[in-house]
């Protein structure tokens, strides 16, 4: 990692929304290499459009939104940012192995003329092993379970080596045991080395993966710092809680995380 | 059937037919798996349009109606991309219109009836030589192209939000689609006619669902069942002297539904000889501990003296007889 390298993600008093409505209104927020952002907030807080914005799904109204440095309107180069949307159930109007799926994660990175070569087959296996998904690779996407599948569109965007992956909702809708399974498989990204925005309400399972909380409500950010004084200061959004905001101050990489990550999963590879 | 190929028309339809049998169940996979099997309908609607206007001008009429048809098929997903609920109604005014307006305007025409049940049902043994090498060279095209495309069409259909949040023009892919499907339609409309041709393009696909296990498989039975139904619907008509369009198109359903009863009945014998491990909590990969015994195309994991294999979204008890033995010495009895 060069030093001085720009954030991944800034965003100077921006907004998002959709046909000129502000969902997102005057956020200001940076993201370095290595962290591991929980976005949090009350459902209709702006979170969606936020990730979103930065993925140009919904509309940038105002502010400054760089992009590893680059302007949004100018950025490019969208495989850098490893999208794994929000979705309950991948689409069964046809049959799709779950190694089909993850493929579609390299083909913004070739032209279109050019098919799949052995590099992309490697990523692909490698990409499979980080969800633990490689012994179901022929299965049917829709035969498995709908943990399984979240674990599916993590593959899906890790397969394109993204600098940066952007979660909407990865454990909504899935059972404790899976939860469990999904918020081991962050870990290990983490500890890789993966950066990470997730958007969830569910901070529970991903405790000991995240370094950072960002907590959204009306389309503005009303906390932003470490787990640790999120604990302390934030009471959140929990039905009568006050909104009292601890001071955004160091961050504490919670403890726990070394104990999880015991897989040795094989390297990510280096991006220029 | 080589007193058949000695016929010179014959020969010339099932070249016709080869053609159109890979051509339109390969691009019809990508719009069942959008969802949109019956757009080809709706553009074989407004295609007949353009036939009308070719006879009365005494200009092609396969030209004026691949205009007409491609025409449509942009106006298509131009109406679905603005995502207006009124899409629909758009779309029923497009093609009710270009039917309306073909009969309208062939009635007007010195044209036969029967020149007309030609277009819309298929008639390729009475087609004229330079159609079918404009059909041919049409035809290899859409081949072509859908083959090159085939992994960035599936990619689109699949999840068009997340193509568009990696940079991949999603707009572009769906409008080649829609292109390829005119195409595809005014190929096919002398071999199986403009009403049938969306069952061409779709019933093979169902049928191939049945069988496949991925989509990569799925598109090469739909292809070959296409392939099949149309030659041999080709061969019928002329012995039993029927329309070519209606016996291909009975032919690929009666396929379906020979290959829906057997493999209905395969899947239950298959699922009742399957034995699923029991509550199992304990996800098993490459790091869990328990040893993996790679065999027969899949991977067992050796658990408290059972060996388990994944399905679907659990773990299946190895089936000793269902897989072959395997090469490794720890087979276990069961
Ligand atoms: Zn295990
Ligand atoms: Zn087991
Ligand atoms: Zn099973
Ligand atoms: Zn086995």
């Amino acid at each position: 990692m060069r030093v001085n390298a720009p954030p991944l993600i800034s965003l100077h008093s921006a907004s998002f929304g959709y046909a000129e409505r502000r969902v997102v209104d005057g956020v200001t927020l940076s993201q370095g290499p290595g962290e591991v952002i929980a976005l949090l907030g009350p459902n209709g807080s702006g979170k969606t459009t936020l990730v979103k914005g930065l993925l140009g799904l919904s509309e940038h109204l105002g502010g400054e939104v760089a992009l590893f440095g680059t302007p949004l309107e100018q950025f490019h180069d969208k495989p850098r940012i490893g999208y794994v949307p929000q979705r309950h159930s991948l689409s069964a109007s046809v049959r799709a192995t779950v190694r089909e799926i993850v493929e579609i994660g390299r083909l913004p990175l070739r032209p279109w003329w050019r098919p799949a070569n052995a590099t992309d087959s490697a990523v692909v296996d490698e990409a499979l092993d980080a969800v633990g998904l490689r012994d179901r690779e022929r299965e049917d996407v829709a035969a498995l379970s709908g943990g399984q599948q979240r674990r599916v569109l993590i593959a899906r965007a890790l397969a394109a080596q993204p600098d940066v992956l952007v979660m909407d909702e990865p454990t909504a809708g899935v059972d404790i045991a899976n939860q469990r399974i999904l918020a081991q498989v962050l870990a290990t990204l983490a500890a890789r080395g993966t950066s990470m925005l997730i958007v969830t309400h569910e901070l529970a399972a991903l405790r000991d993966v995240v370094t950072r909380i960002v907590c959204m409500d009306g389309g503005h950010v009303d906390f932003d710092g470490s787990p640790a004084d999120y604990q302390l200061g934030h009471r959140g959004h929990e039905p009568g809680g006050g909104h009292h905001h601890g001071s955004p101050g160091s961050v504490g990489r919670s403890d726990g995380l070394a104990a999880i990550v015991t897989d040795t999963l094989p390297s990510r590879e280096a991006q220029s | 059937m080589s007193d058949l190929l000695a016929l010179d028309f014959m020969r010339q339809a099932l070249i016709a037919a080869v053609l159109v049998g890979l051509a339109a169940p390969l691009v019809g996979a990508f719009l069942v798996q959008r969802r949109m099997s019956l757009i080809g309908d709706g553009i074989g609607h407004v295609a007949l349009a353009g036939v009308a206007v070719g006879i009365l001008t005494g200009s092609m009429p396969v030209f004026t109606a691949l205009i007409a048809a491609v025409a449509a098929a942009v106006g298509v997903e131009l109406i679905r991309a603005t995502g207006r609920t009124s899409g629909d109604i758009a779309l029923a005014v497009m093609f009710y219109g270009g039917i309306a307006l073909g009969v309208v305007l062939i009635s007007k025409s010195t044209a036969s009836s029967s020149n007309l049940t030609g277009y819309l049902f298929g008639a390729i043994l009475t087609t004229s030589r330079t159609d079918i090498v404009v059909f041919a060279i049409l035809a290899v095209v859409v081949v072509g192209v859908t083959w090159v495309l085939r992994h960035r069409f599936f990619a689109v259909a699949n999840d068009e939000e997340y193509a568009r949040a990696v940079g991949l023009p999603v707009m572009g892919y769906n409008i080649a689609l829609s292109v390829l499907t005119a195409v595809t339609v005014v190929v096919s409309m002398r071999v199986v006619g403009l009403l049938l041709i969306t069952a061409l393009m779709i019933i093979p696909n169902a049928t191939a669902q049945l069988v496949s296990r991925s989509f990569r498989s799925s598109l090469a039975w739909a292809s070959l069942i296409g392939l099949a139904s149309s030659v041999s619907g080709v061969i019928a008509s002329f012995y039993a002297e029927t329309p070519s369009g209606g016996t291909i198109v009975l032919l690929a359903i009666g396929t379906f539904l020979v290959v829906s009863i057997v493999s209905g009945l395969v899947t239950r014998a298959r699922r009742a000889a399957h034995d699923r491990a029991e509550r199992h909590e304990h996800e098993h990969g490459p790091v869990c501990g328990h040893q993996a015994i790679p065999h027969g195309g899949h991977v067992d994991y050796l658990h408290d003296g059972h060996r388990h294999a994944p399905h679907a979204d659990h773990y299946d008890e190895h089936d000793a007889q269902a897989h072959p033995a395997p090469q490794d010495t720890q087979e276990v009895s069961r």
